[in-house]
């Protein structure tokens, strides 16, 4: 074995120092428009009113969508929600993977490029951007010439839209944690007495700044950072890709060899292929690759290169897709094969997850009940002819309204309840109500007889629980 | 803490955040031989056909290690965490417990007193006193009464308005607060066997209960010249020795001959704690309007 620094060196090897923190470079992408943005534009407004009018919407007179963590409860348009529904949020998260899994397997990383809260924020703001500085070679130009008050108004305009767009975010995420009305009123503070009064608690004021600083940050100046260096989703959903996957390619065959050429040429008599080498799909893109060279990991399949690319082709009269959708099969043999156990598997396993979701929400009782033996020092009580046991009760109240609850008891003995105050139980308040129950001596056979306990909502039948507990009687002679 | 180790945590940690910073420093840069414009080299890891490419790492990750770095020296100045270095904000976390105690004794304050301002009768019907009376109960008193007051051997049914020592408002605070004593001698020595029986079979008779008629009357006079002096000669007992109504079939003990016989042989000596110092006045005062509510 030879040591390679034994090894002579050529004089063009020459030393030299290299940077290890490699400074980011800026990408100034280009405006461009087709039918991927159009997609992207109409798929996104709605999502995007949604969670700006979700927090201002009100059912049953609570917020429509609320997760009130210090009372410990999230209110989901209809239903509330306690921390022992913890396991259906773990379920829609896991459901939720496995329609990220589903969708990477058929489309590629299109959540990436279409839906992706980092990616449509960072889009808004290029489109910000684009809108205070102008295109692409303007906003190189501006970039690159002194201040002037041209340049300082188009920065201010540029920066305080970012920040008033960060703003809005910010404090619609919070007013999902606290209702918004609240929290927005509660920026103004009032006066008492010389004193300022602040009604929002300073925690909620500081995540709103937190988060506003987060996304102008996020989307204003790390942007595809994020995606290259710190999202765990994009690294993984490669491995997902098979030789069928939908995603961003370059149709190398129809396109190579690559070169500028006029409209009225004959790109075969001239030696080339269908890329006229303009460089659109390279300046439009968001994470600054160049499609050509092949799929790679910064691609978030957002389509832009795919607009550009088909504008071109409808100037130059060529026929589109040259950068277009398509999977490896398609690109190898010119088929797709939808048909793959794979993808049915995904699909088959969110379809039964989701119904089992659903069943259990539907299913989900508002009332939460537990029957215990009291804990006193004899398990039974005899009082004149009868023998008494007690109970406690523990009433979890889930639903959202006020119920006071009728007990009744079942099973093989003459039971009569006794003692029983039935107490009005607030909306997610647990009490726990002592019973007695008592029975004839005469009655009792066994020293443990099966008791069913039965609540039921006063106002609200179809609001009831049933537990199964044990009455205990003297040893019988 | 001794010197010695405060000086060796503190020389330990500045010199780790040291260390830290310049390895951050001196890796900035690297002697490297070759072409300026060769492509970006791999590491020579290949997994199933996976190559690692030896990028640089982005600046704005180099200025994050430097933010951590600053963060935790203003951290070390204004936290304890440097030896004995106390820190200038002067945090322990015995002082934020106490600041939470406070506010907690605060709190609590606040709400009992719109309860201590109402009077116990009035307290009795309103549904939110009664659930903290309850729990208060929970927390205090059914270990010994049972969840639902209705007692256990050797301690009082609180539900059936039978009182040892008065059902009246103020009866019932001076129980909670100063406690009951109550002693019943043992009477076996004095009446002998035979008196005992009798009284038993007399006793049993007061409630209504399957006895000897004939013993009953022989216990009668047994009882009028010693029993009565507490239980009274009606045998309804008395609130001022804390004697029970031997009439009324309810027993502290159980109702039978066994029983019965028993506890005038022994005798029987029974103690409710006073809960003055364990309980606030505000406490007792809920406490004393649940339990005249559970009789009412």
């Amino acid at each position: 074995m030879t040591q390679p620094s034994e090894q002579p060196e050529s004089s063009a090897n020459e030393i030299r120092y290299v940077n290890l923190y490699e400074p980011s470079s800026k990408i100034y992408t280009r405006k461009v428009q087709g039918f991927y943005q159009r997609l992207r534009r109409y798929a996104g407004i709605p999502l995007m009113l949604g969670f700006l009018l979700m927090p201002w919407l009100v059912i049953d007179n609570r917020p429509a969508m609320l997760f009130d963590l210090s009372n410990h409860k999230f209110h989901i348009l209809f239903v509330t929600f306690w921390p022992q529904d913890f396991i259906l949020l773990a379920w829609l998260l896991i459901i939720a993977a496995f329609m990220l899994f589903t969708v990477t397997v058929t489309v590629g990383r299109v959540w990436c490029g279409f839906t992706c809260p980092q990616t449509v924020w960072t889009l808004i703001y290029i489109w910000i951007e684009n809108f205070c500085e102008g295109d692409r070679n303007k906003r190189i130009k501006l970039d690159k010439q002194p201040w002037n008050p041209e340049k300082v108004a188009r920065k201010t305009a540029k920066h305080g839209l970012w920040l008033l767009i960060a703003f809005v975010t910010g404090a619609t995420f919070v007013g999902y944690f606290l209702p918004i009305r609240e929290l927005l009123s509660g920026f103004f503070p009032s006066f008492n007495e010389g004193q300022i009064v602040w009604h929002t608690p300073a925690a909620a004021i500081f995540w709103t700044f937190l988060f506003t600083l987060f996304t102008y940050v996020n989307a204003g100046w790390l942007r595809e950072q994020v995606c290259k260096h710190m999202c765990p989703y994009a690294r993984f959903q490669g491995v997902m890709y098979d030789h069928d996957t939908l995603y961003v390619q370059y149709d190398k065959a129809r396109g190579e060899t690559r070169g500028a050429r006029k409209p009225t040429e004959d790109p075969k008599a001239k030696g080339l292929g269908d890329c006229v080498d303009c460089s659109w799909c390279v300046q439009v893109c968001p994470v600054d690759i160049d499609i050509r060279d092949g799929t790679q990991f910064e691609c978030i399949n957002c389509g832009l290169c795919v607009d550009a690319c088909n504008s071109i082709m409808d100037k130059m009269n060529y026929p589109r897709g040259l950068i277009r959708f398509t999977s490896e099969d398609e690109l190898a043999t010119g088929r797709t094969n939808f048909f793959r156990p794979r993808l049915f598997g995904y699909l088959i396993i969110v379809l039964v997850m989701l119904g089992v979701l659903v069943y259990t929400i539907y299913n989900r009782s508002p009332l939460g009940v537990d029957v215990l033996r009291d804990r006193s020092a004899r398990m039974y009580r005899v009082q004149g002819k009868d023998i008494e046991n007690v109970y406690k009760i523990n009433i979890n109240n889930m639903d959202r309204a006020t119920h006071t609850y009728t007990i009744e008891l079942d099973g093989d003995l003459p039971y009569t309840l006794k003692n029983y105050r039935p107490m009005p139980i607030i909306e997610g308040e647990v009490f726990s109500l002592p019973i007695r129950v008592s029975v004839p001596k005469t009655a009792i056979q066994h020293e443990s007889t099966d008791l069913i306990i039965r609540i039921i909502a006063d106002d609200n039948p179809a609001i009831t629980a049933t537990e199964k507990t044990v009455f205990m009687a003297p040893q019988q002679r | 803490m001794t010197t010695f180790w405060s000086l060796w945590i503190t020389v330990l940690t500045l010199t780790c955040i040291a260390l830290c910073a310049w390895i951050l420093w001196a890796n900035r840069k690297i002697e490297k031989h070759g072409d300026a414009n060769e492509e970006v080299k791999t590491t020579g890891h290949v997994y199933d056909g996976i190559e690692e490419y030896n990028n640089p790492l982005p600046k704005w990750w180099f200025y994050l290690f430097l933010v951590t770095i600053v963060f935790g020296l203003i951290y070390l100045v204004l936290y304890p965490g440097l030896g004995s270095w106390k820190g200038l904000l002067n945090w322990t976390s015995v002082n934020e417990l106490k600041v939470d105690q406070e506010k907690a004794r605060a709190d609590y304050v606040n709400s009992y007193d719109v309860y201590s301002k109402m009077s116990i009768e009035e307290l009795s019907k309103n549904d939110e006193a009664m659930k903290i009376g309850f729990r208060l109960f929970a927390n205090n008193c059914a270990v010994c009464h049972g969840s639902d007051a209705g007692g256990n051997y050797g301690f009082p049914n609180l539900t059936d308005d039978d009182w040892l020592h008065g059902g009246t408002v103020e009866n019932i605070v001076a129980t909670i607060t100063h406690g009951r004593y109550a002693n019943m001698p043992p009477w076996g020595e004095v009446i002998g066997d035979k008196g005992v029986a009798n009284v038993t079979e007399y006793v049993l008779s007061l409630s209504g209960l399957e006895h000897d008629a004939a013993k009953a009357v022989e216990g009668k006079v047994v009882f009028d010249t010693t029993c009565s002096a507490c239980h009274g000669m009606d045998a309804k007992g008395s609130i001022a020795f804390g004697a029970p109504n031997l009439t009324d079939d309810i027993w502290l003990y159980e109702g039978d001959r066994e029983t019965i016989s028993k506890t005038v042989r022994y005798g029987r000596v029974n103690r409710m704690p006073a809960q003055k110092e364990l309980l606030r006045d505000d406490k007792i005062h809920l406490l004393s309007a649940y339990i005249y509510s559970l009789s009412r």
